[in-house]
C-alpha cells in the first residue's frame, strides 16, 4: 500500500471527489494561487480552474456565508478557513446560520457544506493561533465534527464529508501535516461516527481523537512497557461520536482515560465520561480519568506550551492512577 | 523640522530596520519560535504614523508589531527578551512576536487576528473621550485587514461617534500571497474608506516626511474632537509574509524597485541636503543602534522562561 502524509491524504481526497462531482467547489484564503497556507490544496487550481478553485478576501464570515449559499443553490461547497482560530470570526455562520436552517426552515435546506480548518497548538503561535475549537462545533446540534488523526482518515473522512448531506466540520490537525501512513490508492469514503480501535489491550480503555490519538498510542507502548495493556480508541468522529464502541471496550477494561487537547470545563473527555457513567457505572473499577489541555489560554513560551498540552507521560500518568498504581 | 528631528526619525528607523535583521538571525538559531513577522521595508510608515504622537496617545496595531512598540519608546531588551518567550519580556514570554504590549508606553499591542484590533481602537477613543483626556488613537493594520466585516464595523462607528482615532492602513500591496486588485473590489483603500465620510489620504509610505505630515493633519483633527481620519499609506514588506513564508508570489524586479525607493538613504539624502551633515553623523546613529541591539541580544540570551506552574497565572485578576 503506498505510504503518504496526512497533507497529501486530504489533498488526494479533494482531487478524487472533485473529480468525481463536478459540483464541488474549493474556495478560501490564499487557497488557489498560493496552494493554502500548508499547501493542503496544492495543484487543485491548476486542475480544476479558477471557476471552482478560487482565493477569498479575509472575510470568514462571507467564507462561510457564501458558502451557505452556494450549497443553497445546488453546490457542494469545500471551504477552507486558513485556520481554525479564524473560524472564530464565521461563528455567526457558522452556529447561527449553518448549523440550524436545516431544522429551522423545516428539513427543506439542504446544506452539504464541507468546512475544513486546520488548527491545534504545540508551535509556538500562542494565545489567538493555538485554538481547538471541536467543542464549540460539538455541542452545537446539526454540525457533524470530524477529527482525522491518521492519513488513511484524513483522506477516507474527507471523502465522507464531501458525500455527505452535510454540514460537516473537518478538523485538520497542523502538527500531524507531515505524518505519513499507508492509505489505500482506491479507497471508499470511511463511515462517519465509527470509532476505530487502534491497539486492543485488556487492562484500561485510553480513548482520543486527533493529535491526541498519538499521544495514547504513546503511552499505550510506555505501559506494555509495565506488564499495562491499554486499548486505544480513536474517536475519528466528535458529532456523532461512538459510544457503543466506548461502552463496549470499557466494560471490558472496567478503567477509562479520556484524552483531549482543548481545556476540560465542558469538554469531550467529559461527555464521554459522563456517558460511561450514565450507561456502565457498575463496571467501573476505578473513576474515569480526563487528561485535558491546561485551563488557559495558550501561552507563547515553549516550555509553558509543552506543559498546556496533554503528553503521553500525562496519559500514561492517568491510565497508572486508574489501575490503582 | 529642525535637524535633530529628523536625525531622530533617522534612528527610529534604523533601530526598527536593525532589530527585526536581529530578529530573523535569532529565529533562524531556533531561539525565537512561533509566527514571526518583520517589518523591515515600512518603518517610515510607523515612524511617520507615530511622529506627534505624545506620551499619553494610544498606540495599537497588528502581529508585525516589534516596530510599533520600539518607536513608540519600548525598551529593546524587553522585546527580545518576549520574543525569547523569557520571563522578562514585555509579556512574560506569553505573548510572544505577534503579541506585545506595553501599558508604560501606552503601546497597547500587537493581535493576531486580522482586523480584530479595529473595534478595540474605537473602544480606546471612546473611553478617552469619556473621561475628556486629551488622547488620540493611532490604529495599525494591513490592506487584508480592509476585507474583514469588523474593520468596517469599526470605521462606521469611530465616524459616527467622532472619536479620536487615526486609521493607519498599511498597503504593502500583499495579504500573504494575495495582492490587493485580487481581494479588494476597490483597488484604492482610501476610496473604499470614504464610505464613511472622513478625511482620507493616500501617502507613500517610502517617504518619511510625506508620512508625518499626513499624520499630523490627522493627529490634529483628532485633538480637535473632529473624529478619525485615514491615512493609506503605499508600501512594501521587503521579506516574505512571515518567517516561514518564501515569498515567491512576487517577482524579483518587483522587490528590487521597491528596495531602490527603500525609506532610510532617502531621508538621509534630505538630511545631508538640507542641512550639513556629515556621514559620521550618522555613522554614530548606527553605532548606537548597533550598541542598543547588542545589548537587547545580550540580555535575551541571559534571561530563561518562567516556571511552567505560572502557565496558569493570569488568566483572571486574582
Ligand atoms: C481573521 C484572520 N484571518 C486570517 C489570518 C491569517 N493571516 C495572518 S496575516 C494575513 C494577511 C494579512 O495581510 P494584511 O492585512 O495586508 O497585513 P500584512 O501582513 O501585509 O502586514 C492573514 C491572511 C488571520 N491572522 N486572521
Ligand atoms: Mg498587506
Amino acid at each position: 500500500m503506498p505510504k503518504i502524509t496526512y497533507r497529501e491524504a486530504v489533498n488526494q481526497a479533494l482531487f478524487e471527489e472533485m473529480h468525481r462531482d463536478s459540483s464541488i467547489i474549493v474556495f478560501g484564503e490564499d487557497v488557489a494561487e498560493y496552494e493554502g497556507s500548508f499547501k493542503v490544496t496544492r495543484g487543485l487550481l491548476k486542475e480544476f480552474g479558477p471557476e471552482r478553485v478560487f482565493d477569498t478576501p479575509i472575510s470568514e464570515a462571507a467564507i462561510v456565508g457564501t458558502a451557505i449559499g452556494a450549497a443553497l443553490g445546488g453546490l457542494r461547497p469545500a471551504a477552507e478557513l486558513m485556520t481554525v482560530n479564524f473560524a472564530y470570526v464565521a461563528m455567526d455562520q457558522i452556529l447561527n446560520h449553518l448549523a440550524v436552517m436545516r431544522y429551522m426552515f423545516g428539513g427543506q435546506a439542504a446544506l452539504p457544506v464541507t468546512l475544513r480548518m486546520p488548527g491545534g497548538g504545540g508551535h509556538q503561535l500562542g494565545a489567538q493561533h493555538s485554538h481547538s475549537l471541536e467543542v464549540h462545533f460539538v455541542h452545537t446540534p446539526g454540525l457533524k465534527v470530524l477529527c482525522p488523526a491518521t492519513p488513511a482518515d484524513a483522506k477516507g473522512l474527507l471523502k465522507a464529508a464531501l458525500r455527505d448531506a452535510g454540514p460537516v466540520i473537518f478538523l485538520e490537525h497542523e502538527g500531524l501535516y507531515n505524518l505519513a501512513g499507508e492509505v489505500p490508492a482506491e479507497m471508499e469514503p470511511a463511515r462517519i461516527g465509527e470509532a476505530q480501535v487502534l491497539r486492543p489491550g485488556r487492562d484500561v480503555t485510553v480513548v482520543g481523537y486527533g493529535a491526541m490519538t498519538h499521544a495514547a498510542l504513546a503511552a499505550a507502548a510506555l505501559l506494555e512497557a509495565e506488564n499495562v495493556g491499554a486499548e486505544v480508541i480513536d474517536l475519528r468522529s466528535l458529532r456523532p461520536w461512538d459510544k457503543a464502541a466506548v461502552l463496549e471496550s470499557v466494560a471490558r477494561t472496567h478503567r477509562a482515560v479520556v484524552v483531549e487537547e482543548p481545556p476540560p470545563v465542558c469538554g469531550i473527555a467529559a461527555e464521554v465520561a459522563v456517558n460511561i457513567y450514565e450507561n456502565i457505572f457498575d463496571e467501573l473499577d476505578a473513576p474515569v480519568e480526563r487528561v485535558s489541555g491546561a485551563d488557559a489560554p495558550m501561552p507563547y513560551a515553549k516550555n509553558l506550551e509543552q506543559a498546556c498540552i496533554p503528553r503521553a507521560e500525562d496519559v500514561a500518568a492517568a491510565a497508572r492512577r486508574a489501575l490503582g498504581r | 523640522m529642525k535637524k535633530s528631528e529628523l536625525l531622530h526619525a533617522y534612528y527610529l528607523m534604523r533601530l526598527a530596520r536593525g532589530f527585526e535583521a536581529r530578529v530573523a538571525e535569532q529565529y533562524l538559531k531556533g531561539r525565537i519560535g512561533g509566527f514571526c513577522h518583520l517589518y523591515s521595508g515600512e518603518e517610515a510608515v510607523a515612524v511617520g504614523a507615530m511622529w506627534h504622537l505624545r506620551k499619553e496617545d494610544y498606540v495599537i496595531g497588528s502581529y508585525r508589531d516589534h516596530a510599533y512598540y520600539l518607536i513608540r519608546g519600548g525598551d529593546p531588551r524587553r522585546a527580545m527578551a518576549e520574543l525569547f518567550g523569557h520571563e522578562d519580556g514585555c509579556c512574560k514570554g506569553k505573548g510572544g512576536s505577534m503579541h506585545l504590549f506595553d501599558r508604560g508606553i501606552n503601546f497597547l499591542g500587537g493581535y493576531a487576528i486580522v482586523a480584530g484590533m479595529c473595534p478595540i481602537a474605537a473602544g480606546l477613543a471612546k473611553a478617552a473621550a469619556y473621561r475628556k483626556e486629551d488622547r488620540v488613537v493611532v490604529c495599525f493594520f494591513g490592506d487584508g485587514a480592509t476585507n474583514q466585516g469588523v474593520y468596517h464595523e469599526a470605521l462606521n462607528m469611530a465616524s459616527l461617534y467622532k472619536l479620536p482615532v487615526v486609521w493607519v492602513c498599511e498597503n504593502n500591496y500583499y495579504a500573504i500571497g494575495t495582492s490587493v486588485p485580487r481581494s479588494s473590489a476597490r483597488e484604492s483603500l482610501a476610496a473604499k474608506a470614504t464610505a464613511y465620510d472622513m478625511p482620507v489620504s493616500t501617502v507613500d509610505g517610502m517617504d518619511f516626511l510625506k508620512m508625518q505630515s499626513a499624520a499630523g493633519r490627522a493627529v490634529a483633527a483628532a485633538r480637535a474632537g473632529k473624529g478619525p481620519s485615514f491615512i493609506e499609506a503605499k508600501c512594501y514588506r521587503y521579506r516574505g509574509h512571515s518567517m516561514s513564508d518564501p515569498g515567491t508570489y512576487r517577482s524579483k524586479e518587483e522587490v528590487e524597485y521597491w528596495k531602490s525607493r527603500d525609506p532610510l538613504p532617502h531621508l538621509k539624502r534630505i538630511i545631508q541636503d538640507d542641512f550639513e551633515a556629515g556621514e559620521e553623523e550618522f555613522a554614530a546613529i548606527d553605532a548606537r543602534v548597533a550598541r542598543e541591539l547588542d545589548e537587547a541580544v545580550r540580555f535575551a540570551e541571559a534571561g530563561r522562561e518562567l516556571p511552567p506552574e505560572k502557565r496558569l497565572e493570569d488568566v483572571y485578576a486574582e
